[in-house]
């Protein structure tokens, strides 16, 4: 196990640059989740921390050493990849084992080694058998069981499960999630998919355009987001945004004004409202603090809960109802937000000024 | 529909004949029967005795293994047999080594002029071997090459077909594959060799079916390079013996006949890779 510090990585593709000087501190034995959309960074980041990409600037230490110039096998990383890229023409017991192929260990050691990864993640049945006569998430098992067998300083995963159907996918976060609670190896974890990045990380990286927007844990980065992109990347459905207004006597959002609600010293600044869907409730207590009608486009009963998607003053806006409540097509309905739960971010720069 | 009544229907469709496959079926019978033909009257004529070879009925009246047994117990026959296989082996298992390495590196690793390299390896695909013939010969002749096993060999022992080949197919390799064995600790060599290779066996059969082939009937180099009959390759040395012998049909048949042999050997443990090779290849065959 290792901690692994990030100092400036930088990196080039010619004219362009994927990763620009980003700074972060990864804990012994902490689960970090690089999160973005594609072609942010994230992907790249893990390559260069992997070695499978060169470092342009900056320094990569695991475990206090500098590693910018050591070869992937030199790093004590394992690796697993989106494809699983486990070897076809191998069995399960020769795929596993095949991350000590350099590893001087006897080959009882070895053996051993295979069938104690093999026990933690239920493959022993399936050790003589070749990758095509496997399933999605067996073949993800055995990629793991690979990087597991090495006992490496660190286990990085780049978008592992994006291959999985959804049930699959969510068995597999847990699968991961308790095989670190297990091992405490520091685990590098890349996804574009926000729900993997708030199950599964002790704190998540959200990146965009090859720069870090924010570090924290999934509730921080929830209830505190930065900016209108961290604020509508994290949380599902995203985060609704009003277009208002903030001046002397509070806040404007549609017809209703706040009084005494906004950030202070900013006399009639264009703001966007940030609302969660779970915090826009349709037939909620009255009391809340802004209440919103609009027309619905849309309902998605899912049971415990509606999504009600509504057209307000030319703004879609999702809200919730209760699961038995299922408003008509074309009704107009009101939504409230209780107090507090508005977030506030500046229209022009979409930095966060605050709750409300 | 009942899910009955649709099979049915589709039974019926299938066993509907249409003009268009009457005709492929026919087209593909005679095309057939001219390619067998021959083979047969090579099998035919072997069989034969010296008087009958002109008597043109493909079961011949009195089959004798005659023929079979004098090629055979001839120790030159034996000895060109011998140099055509051990020729043809060398220069396969050359090409399927020195041809895939190069085909892997310009593949997979970013180098630069790796492009240029790659045109200038596909360029010399575009010069007939009659123009190579000389600078070969007088590349042997310098060296001291000439009537030699090598002579013979090396100017096929890595090609641009089989780099091209093996080029296109080391890029359908996911570098995932690649990048997992690098993370796991393995030096290049081995990645290739482990990794890499065994993911594009089709490609390897299909470069061995065809250097395999090529080298075994190859005639025009040999027989310019090569001058003692210990040395000639079996094409070579069935073609003196026809003018030795003042063409005895029917043992230049036994020797045909049994030098289709490892070719046939060669279909028969391959054959499901050859069509493959042939889709992939494109242009030979």
């Amino acid at each position: 196990m290792a901690r692994i510090e990030l100092e400036g990585l930088t990196k080039n593709y010619g004219r362009v640059t994927a990763v620009k000087g980003i700074d972060l501190d990864i804990e012994d034995g902490e689960f970090v989740v690089f999160v973005g959309p594609s072609g942010c960074g994230k992907s790249t980041t893990l390559r260069m921390i992997a070695g499978l990409e060169d470092i342009s600037a900056g320094v990569l230490r695991i475990g206090g050493e500098v590693v910018n110039q050591r070869e992937p096998k030199q790093r004590n990383i394992a690796m697993v990849f989106q494809n699983y890229a486990i070897y076809p023409h191998m069995t399960v017991r020769q795929n596993i084992g095949f991350g000590l192929y350099t590893a001087k260990l006897p080959k009882v050691e070895k053996e051993a080694r295979i069938r104690e990864a093999a026990a933690t993640l239920g493959l022993e049945d399936l050790l003589d058998r070749r990758p095509a006569a496997l399933s999605g998430g067996q073949r993800q098992r055995v990629a793991i069981g690979r990087a597991m067998v090495r006992n490496p300083v660190a286990f990085l995963f780049d978008e592992p499960l994006s291959n999985l159907d959804a049930q699959l996918r969510s068995a597999m976060r847990i699968e991961i999630k308790r095989l670190h609670q297990r091992l405490t190896t520091t685990t590098v974890y890349v996804t574009h998919d926000q729900v993997e990045a708030m199950t599964m990380a002790d704190r998540i990286v959200v990146m965009r355009d090859g720069r870090i927007l924010q570090v924290g844990t999934p509730v921080e980065l929830y209830e505190n987001p930065v900016d209108v992109f961290t604020a509508r990347f994290i949380g599902s459905p995203a985060m609704n945004l009003i277009p208002g207004m903030a001046g002397e006597g509070g806040l404007r959002v549609g017809e209703t004004t706040l009084e005494g609600v906004g950030p202070h010293g900013l006399p009639n600044a264009d703001v966007l409202v940030g609302i969660r869907p779970h915090d826009l409730v349709i037939n909620g207590n009255n009391g809340g603090r802004l209440s919103l009608s609009g027309v619905v486009t849309a309902a998605e009963p899912l049971g415990a809960e509606t999504l009600v998607h509504l057209d307000i003053a030319g703004t879609d806006v999702i809200a919730t109802a209760p699961g038995k409540v299922v408003p008509a097509v074309n009704s107009t309905v009101t939504a409230h937000a209780a107090p507090g739960s508005l977030y506030l971010f500046d229209a022009k720069t979409e930095k966060a000024l605050g709750r409300a | 529909m009942t899910a009955d009544a649709s099979s049915v229907e589709l039974a019926a469709n299938s066993r509907k004949i249409r003009p268009g496959r009457i005709l492929a079926w026919t087209l593909l019978f005679i095309g057939g029967l001219i390619m067998v033909t021959p083979l047969l009257y090579m099998f035919s004529t072997s069989l034969k005795t010296a008087g009958q070879v002109y008597d043109l009925r493909l079961i011949p009246a009195e089959p004798t293994l005659d023929n079979y047994i004098r090629v055979l117990s001839d120790g030159r026959f034996l000895r060109w047999f011998l140099n055509s296989i051990f020729i043809a082996a060398t220069v396969t298992l050359s090409n399927v080594f020195f041809d895939s390495l190069v085909g892997y590196t310009l593949a997979k690793f970013e180098f630069r002029g790796r492009y240029l390299v790659f045109l200038a390896i596909l360029s010399t695909l575009m010069i007939p071997t009659e123009m190579l013939v000389i600078p070969w010969y007088l590349m042997s002749s310098q060296l001291g090459w000439l009537d030699t096993y090598w002579g013979i060999m090396f100017p096929g022992m890595m090609t641009a077909f089989g780099t091209f080949l093996m080029k296109q197919f080391f890029e359908t390799v996911p570098d995932d594959f690649l990048e997992a064995a690098r993370v796991d600790g393995l030096n290049e060599f081995t990645i290739w060799w482990k990794i890499a290779m065994p993911m594009v066996t089709p490609a390897i059969s299909a470069l061995a079916i065809f250097t395999f082939l090529g080298n075994w009937t190859a005639f025009f180099w040999p027989l310019i390079v090569v001058t003692s009959p210990e040395n000639y390759t079996l094409p070579v040395g069935l073609s003196s013996f026809a003018v030795e012998q003042s063409i005895q049909w029917e043992m230049i048949m036994t020797g045909a006949a049994l030098a289709t042999i490892p070719t046939l050997i060669v279909f028969l443990v391959l054959q499901r890779f050859i069509v493959r090779g042939v889709m992939l290849a494109g242009l030979k065959g």
